[in-house]
This record gives structure tokens, sequence and C-alpha cells, in this order.
């Protein structure tokens, strides 16, 4: 049996809310220096060279990249042969309130959505957890901003409207959002499984590296088809118009009930901020419970 | 070329002011998102005070975070406009001229905008380290209890915005 520190895991969740907030990942900038080159519509341009440009000043500055430094989202991946002695929900959320605070970031969360009373340090995270082989626990965490999230969608589907269907949503929800979602973004779609199940799986979507090719053929046709729509659509970066309206899609499916097609669609705003962490867990000797 | 602005806002400023032109603002703006706009609607609606003199102002919608012991401001780029679509013709009739804010409003926004001769510009949103570098002062002058959300004065040296509305109802959506 193995054991992961609870320290480790507050340790390791501040560290990463903090350098997330004010760092994209290299596949980011790449995307966004790519598309700068390629962009024909001048605004366009400008609004993609100022987003680098805020990156560059972040970074240096230590400044957070966007003032919404979001609702904290929390995927573990917790090995099998782990044992905790200790709540790893309440010690993310450790994690979490000691970056907010100590790290001067906004607290955007409030206790109940009818009285808007605000938590004061960001907690509690949006925590989902499912179960791998092996002694290892890994913590993928995004700070997500309202903006994106609330232009976010889910339908259910009548199966008779098939793959156009799909697509006809994922388009008129981008174009629905328009600035509002702060394009250019990663758009993260979920098919099957049922009402909730879609939604998780387009939120994973988002998450997934901007190069990962899904073995899914389906998935993968749809992917490539959506990405070509999409920047056909003349949203643009903040939706001014232009080439550059998304720099990914990723889809993810699961099986389904022959009655439904459920469909989400989670956006991920230009400030795509995630990071990830693996902890080993170490043996701990259990003799004396034997 | 940007067009300088300099607050507070005359009519003169904004009559010539097309929707796509790029503004470079200079002076004082307030900042209110949400729960202020409807702190100061119900003000309003109770014949009480503003917490500012809000004729010919700019109100910025922002939620900054809060700043280090070295800055004057965290990162503190716009947020969605749409949202205040109901507040906004209140505080247009007290005298409200400009609203800085990302995205778009609702289509019967744009007659809200002529009728008060008004301006909607947009601030690029997502950029807030980059806009931060615009503000070399900031107060918080009302509602302290909303934390990020209270009432700020800022002032700002250049901060750049697009005009979205312009005072004849144009809008660039």
């Amino acid at each position: 049996m193995y054991k992961v520190e609870r320290k480790d895991v507050i340790e390791n969740v501040k560290r990463m809310m903090l350098y997330s907030v004010q760092t994209l990942h290299k596949e980011v900038i790449d995307a966004f220096e790519k598309a700068s080159d390629e962009e024909n519509n001048p605004l366009a341009k400008s609004i993609l060279d100022k987003i680098l440009e805020n990156h560059e000043i972040a970074n240096s500055k230590d400044i957070p990249l966007c003032q919404d430094t979001g609702i904290v989202v929390c995927f573990l991946e917790i090995g099998r042969e782990l044992v905790f002695d200790y709540d790893l929900e309440e010690a993310i959320n450790v994690g979490v309130s000691q970056a907010y605070i100590d790290g001067y970031l906004r607290k955007s969360i409030v206790r109940h959505p009818l009285n808007r009373i605000n938590t004061m340090d960001n907690t509690p995270a949006v925590i989902h957890h499912q179960f791998i082989p092996g002694n290892k626990l890994i913590i993928h965490i995004a700070p997500k901003g309202g903006g994106s999230e609330n232009m976010s969608t889910l339908r259910m589907l009548s199966p008779s409207e098939g793959r156009d269907g799909v697509i006809n949503f994922v388009l008129e929800t981008i174009k629905n959002a328009g600035g509002r979602a702060c394009p250019p973004l990663i758009v993260g779609v979920g098919i099957g499984g049922n009402f909730e199940k879609c939604a998780w799986l387009a939120k994973k979507a988002i998450l997934r590296p901007l190069d990962d090719v899904t073995e899914n053929e389906i998935d993968r046709n749809l992917e490539i088809e959506l990405m070509d729509k999409i920047n056909k659509l003349d949203v643009g970066p903040m939706g001014l118009g232009g080439n550059t309206t998304c720099i990914g899609v990723k889809v993810n499916s699961y099986p389904c009930h022959i009655a439904s097609l459920p469909v989400a669609v989670n956006l991920q705003c230009h400030s795509a901020r995630k990071d990830e962490v693996i902890l080993v867990g170490k043996e701990i000797n259990n003799t004396n419970n034997r | 070329m940007e067009k300088k602005l300099t607050t507070p806002i005359t009519d003169d400023q904004i009559k010539d002011l097309k929707i796509g032109d790029e503004v470079l603002i200079t002076g004082y703006i307030f900042t209110a998102r949400d729960s202020a706009h409807k702190l100061m609607v119900e003000a309003i609606q109770n014949n009480e005070e503003l917490p500012f003199d809000i004729k010919n102002q700019i109100i910025y919608y922002v939620g900054p975070t809060p700043a280090k012991p070295n800055q004057v401001i965290g990162s503190c780029g716009p947020t969605s406009a749409y949202r205040m679509d109901k507040y906004s013709p209140y505080l247009m009739e007290k005298g409200l001229k400009v609203m800085i804010g990302k995205g778009d409003r609702s289509i019967e926004f744009n007659d809200v905008v002529k009728k008060y001769k008004g301006m909607y510009l947009l601030a690029i949103g997502g950029i807030g380290a980059k806009l931060s570098q615009c503000v070399v002062e900031n107060e918080l002058i009302a509602y302290p209890e909303l934390q990020s959300e209270a009432i700020r004065k800022l002032k700002v040296i250049d901060f750049p915005a697009i005009v979205a509305i312009d005072c004849n109802g144009n809008s660039i959506y």
C-alpha cells in the first residue's frame, strides 16, 4: 500500500494555482503566434498580439493574466494502491484557499447562488475523481473563468439529428457566444452518456493537450471538421471577426441510451490556464495491521 | 491612429467617434460590475445619492484581482457587458456617459445609448495584466463589502478601448 502525504497535496495545489494564473502552456502560446502570423484581419491580428504581450507582462511582473482567476476545477486520478487517512477533497481546498489568499488572486465564489455571499477564499473547488491502476495520484487543476463558462451549453438531441445535429449545435453555441466567451477558444465537446456525463466529458476535453489525437475515429474526424467549420464562422478574436475563432477542438464520447443523443459544449477562453502534477505514493509499512 | 479621450466626457468629444475607432482614455474612471450596479439602481429608486457624481463619467465593468504590496492594482480586464443592460439606463438617465466592457449587448441597448448620446467601449478581455499598466491610482470609494466588486476610482493614462456602440446607436456587432 502507498500513501501521498496531505501536505504534498496542499503544497502542489497551491503551487499549480499560482503558476497557472500567470503562465500559459507553451502549446497555447505557439498556437497564438501561429494564428497571428496567419491572420488576415488586421484588428484580429492586433488582438492576438496583445494577448501575447499580456502573457509577457503577466510573467515578468507577477500579475494574473486575467482578473477572473476562476472557479477551480480539479480532476483527480487516484491510484488504486493508494490509501488515504485524511480527507483528500479538504486538502485540495486548503491548497486552493492558500493560493487565493496568499497569492492575491480574485475570490469569485459565493456560498449560495441566490444569497451571493462570498466565501472569501475561492473555495470550494469543483472536484471530480476516477480510479487508475498503480500508486500515483495525478492532480489536474484549471482556474476556469466565468465568461466562457456562462456561454457553454448542453442539449439533449434526438438520435435522428445525428452527426449534423451535433455539428450544428456546436457551431450555434460558438456563434451565440460571440465575444462574450473571449475567443480564440478551445472547444470541448462531450457526446453521449447522459445529462451529467456529457458535461463531464466536455470539461475533460478542454483539458486535453492541443496535440492530443483521440484513438476514436468518429471523434477524431469530428474534431477535424469542427475545427475547420468553427474557424470559418468569422467570430474571430473577441468576436470582432477574423479567421482565428478556436485553436483547438476536442471531442470525448461515451455510450448512451437508445433514445438519447446528449451533447455538451464547454468553452475555454483564450486564457487557457491549467496545470497538472503526478505525485508518486510512498510505500507504507502496514505489518501492524495484518 | 487612436483618438485621445479625457474625462469628464463631453458630447463634443464623442460626437464624431465611429464604431471600430480606437481610443485612449486618460483621467478618472469608476469601476462597477453586477453587484455595485444593483446597489446603485436601488439607491436611485429610493431617491438616495449615488456614491459618486456620475455626470459625464465613465464606468468600467471590472472586478480586479487585489493589488500586491508593490502594485497599484492587480489584473484588471473587462467583464461581459450584457449583464449590466438592465441597470445601465437608470445610470445613463443620471448622466453616465460611457461604459467599458467586453462582448455584445442586447439589440435594444443600442437605442438606449442613442437616447442618452452615450457610448459603449470595448476593452479586450483576458489581458488584465497589460491593462493594469495603464492604471496609476486606485482608490476604493464605495461598497467595500462587495470586495472585488466594490466601486473604485481609477486614474488611468492612455487606457485602450474600441468604440462598440457610438452615440448614434450604431453597433459593431
